[in-house]
């Protein structure tokens, strides 16, 4: 007892450097919560996928597109429960800055997939029912103040032109993991307006949704798909929604790694600046260290003065710099939203963030302690003279 | 002291043929050079000398805070120069008190915290310790300062703490290095009639370095020290 009340006392016994250190340490455990909640929102589409949906696509490249006729033909493969369809549709909302996703899909096989995108009946309906209807998740219209029956036109970039909708429900997530920033439209309404405008590039689709009965026939249906396509002039690739996901993410793989590495440099920077702190805590202390050697403390005792000491600075730090994540990530959230729909703070990450205080405050007292515990008694008095 | 003079009479302390040096460099430089001497049980005994005579490291070696290069150390009739680090550490806690010249105390602590300290190392129950450190607290007349902090106190009453501390375990053996070195003479004279006290109502035998003569003068008996040896003067007495 008596030995916590004194490491607590010692732990802000000179508040300065005390506070910097935990300062210090708050911070850094700040940014390493952040750059662990950005890798991730990196993989927030992977946690998020269905190992009952498969993508097809374009064998050579997803900016190939598939002949719509395919549609019929998938759905008679063996252990395929629903087919939808899509296209990136990639247009710009007034300026540039505004991006957020935009998908063209058949909407009832579609929102039928996905589940976790939750509309009520009267919205559904009235998306189903007109053409020119768009479902946009909760944060895209909160950011944008869509209300329901508001008309917004994109800018098309692959399908030029101007293209307006009407905003015909607003859907929620299912839970935190689903995507709220995305804006889908009926694919009728892409593929026939190209039907005029552009014949040749009509009845083609980005991709298929295919839904299965069950997870373990997914490897046996994607096979399937993809033998009845070879040797075809659009031969497919048919993977799990996860694969698929995670083929985007080895696309920025360098980027994740380069996050990963800065998370970790920054542990070690605030290592370094705690070791500090304790190696002059210590050094100023040895006098102590010899008098309470002198009534009888052993060197477990100064052990546990000492790495509790450090403990202290920095869980605090750890406590600090937790309390700082969740703000800074609601900022991140809200002005980089569309880039990282799913930006949430997950456990893993707060047991990351104690992780790393725990060993930069076992490391930090390393050598401190073992000066201290190795310290002449008669040495460390006559530093007090 | 001696053998000679008190044959009947079991020493507290026993010294045989101690020597002891320091190594500075690779060169090794001898501070103690076969000491021996004895103290007899509730002695009040001051070891003087120049500076660099080894007094403070007889001192060191007798508290066990430090090892004998050769010959014993008996204390209380346990040879505590033949203990391991750990064994001295534990003997240290209920048999020696120490006083030293800049008090020494923990500055985080209240009083009450710093005597209460060594008391930590023993089976004390929370009570039991709250009753031994108040008598303490009695002894040195600090009961009113008992929630004061070392910065908040004078010099003498850092070191009337600081020998509440050293009672505090009940020690066989008091050593005090130059225990009013840092004192003024109001103070220092406080405290020395205090360790008289101690020495002559407790029966504590008291082991004191000083420079100071009139801080030699209350101990009953005087070692001189020099250049590692005693003197052929050593043994005088006050009186």
């Amino acid at each position: 007892m008596m030995l916590f009340r004194l490491l607590f006392r010692n732990a802000f016994r000179n508040r300065l450097r005390s506070g910097l250190t935990i300062l210090g340490v708050a911070v850094a455990i700040l940014a390493f919560g952040l750059l662990r909640t950005l890798i991730g929102a990196w993989y927030a589409g992977v946690e998020a996928s269905s190992a009952t949906r498969l993508v097809t696509r374009n064998a050579i490249s997803l900016i190939f597109p598939l002949p719509f006729s395919y549609k019929e033909k998938i759905r008679q493969v063996s252990g395929v429960q629903t087919v939808s369809w899509g296209n990136w549709f990639g247009g710009i909302y007034i300026d540039e800055k505004n991006f957020f996703a935009n998908f063209a899909v058949d909407p009832e096989t579609y929102l039928g997939l996905y589940p976790e995108y939750t509309l009520s009946p009267e919205e559904k309906a009235a998306f189903f029912r007109d053409r020119k209807g768009f479902v946009a998740g909760r944060k895209l219209a909160e950011k944008y103040r869509w209300r329901p029956g508001d008309t917004v036109t994109l800018k098309g970039t692959i399908f030029p032109g101007n293209w307006d909708f009407v905003l015909r429900g607003i859907y929620r997530g299912r839970d935190e993991s689903v995507d709220e920033t995305q804006f889908i439209f009926q694919w009728d309404y892409l593929n026939e307006t190209l039907k005029k405008a552009a014949p040749g590039r009509a009845d083609q689709v980005g991709f298929y949704m295919v839904g299965v009965n069950r997870p373990e026939v997914a490897g046996e249906v994607a096979a399937a798909i993809d033998r009845m396509f070879r040797n075809s002039m659009a031969e497919t690739l048919t993977e799990t929604e996860k694969a698929f996901q995670l083929g985007f993410i080895a696309m920025t793989g360098a980027i994740v790694v380069a996050i990963q590495i800065v998370s970790f440099v920054v542990i070690i920077i605030i290592l370094a600046v705690v070791a500090n702190t304790m190696a002059m805590t210590t050094r100023e202390r040895f006098g102590e260290y010899a008098v309470l050697k002198t009534l009888g403390f052993r060197a477990r005792h100064l052990a546990a003065l000492i790495l509790g000491e450090s403990l202290v600075i920095t869980l605090s730090g750890c406590a600090l710099g937790i309390a700082l994540t969740y703000p800074a990530a609601a900022l991140i959230k809200t002005k980089l939203g569309t880039y990282f729909p799913i930006f949430n703070i997950s456990a893993n990450t707060l047991y990351l963030d104690l992780a790393a205080a725990l060993l930069v405050g076992v490391a930090a007292a390393l050598i401190p302690l073992q000066r201290a515990m190795g310290i002449r008694i008669a040495e460390g008095l006559r530093r007090i003279a | 002291m001696g053998n000679e003079e008190r044959p009947s009479a079991p020493p507290m302390v026993s010294i045989r043929d101690v020597s002891k040096s320091y190594r500075r460099g690779s060169r090794p430089v001898p501070v103690l050079e076969d000491i021996s001497f004895d103290i007899a049980e509730g002695e009040f005994l001051a070891l003087m000398g120049p500076s660099g005579s080894g007094k403070s490291t007889l001192l060191n070696l007798i508290a066990g805070i430090d090892t004998v290069d050769s010959g014993t150390i008996l204390v209380g009739g346990l040879d505590i120069s033949a203990l391991e680090e750990a064994e001295l550490a534990r003997w240290r806690a209920t048999h020696v008190g120490f006083i030293f010249q800049f008090y020494n105390l923990i500055p985080v602590l209240t009083a009450y915290e710093n005597i209460e300290l060594p008391l930590y190392l023993t089976s004390l129950s929370r009570k039991e310790r709250q009753e031994h450190v108040e008598m303490a607290l009695r002894v040195v007349n600090l009961s009113d300062r008992s929630d004061h902090y070392p910065r908040q106190l004078s010099g003498g009453e850092q070191q009337r703490v600081a020998i509440a501390r050293a009672v505090i375990t009940d020690p066989v053996v008091l050593v005090a290095d130059e225990p009013t070195g840092d004192l003024d003479r109001h103070s220092a004279e406080e405290i020395l009639n205090l360790m008289e006290r101690l020495n002559e109502e407790s029966g504590k035998t008291i082991i004191m370095v000083t420079h100071d003569p009139r801080a030699a003068e209350r101990a009953g008996i005087i070692l001189h020290l020099e250049k590692g040896t005693l003197t052929n003067d050593a043994l005088s007495s006050p009186l």
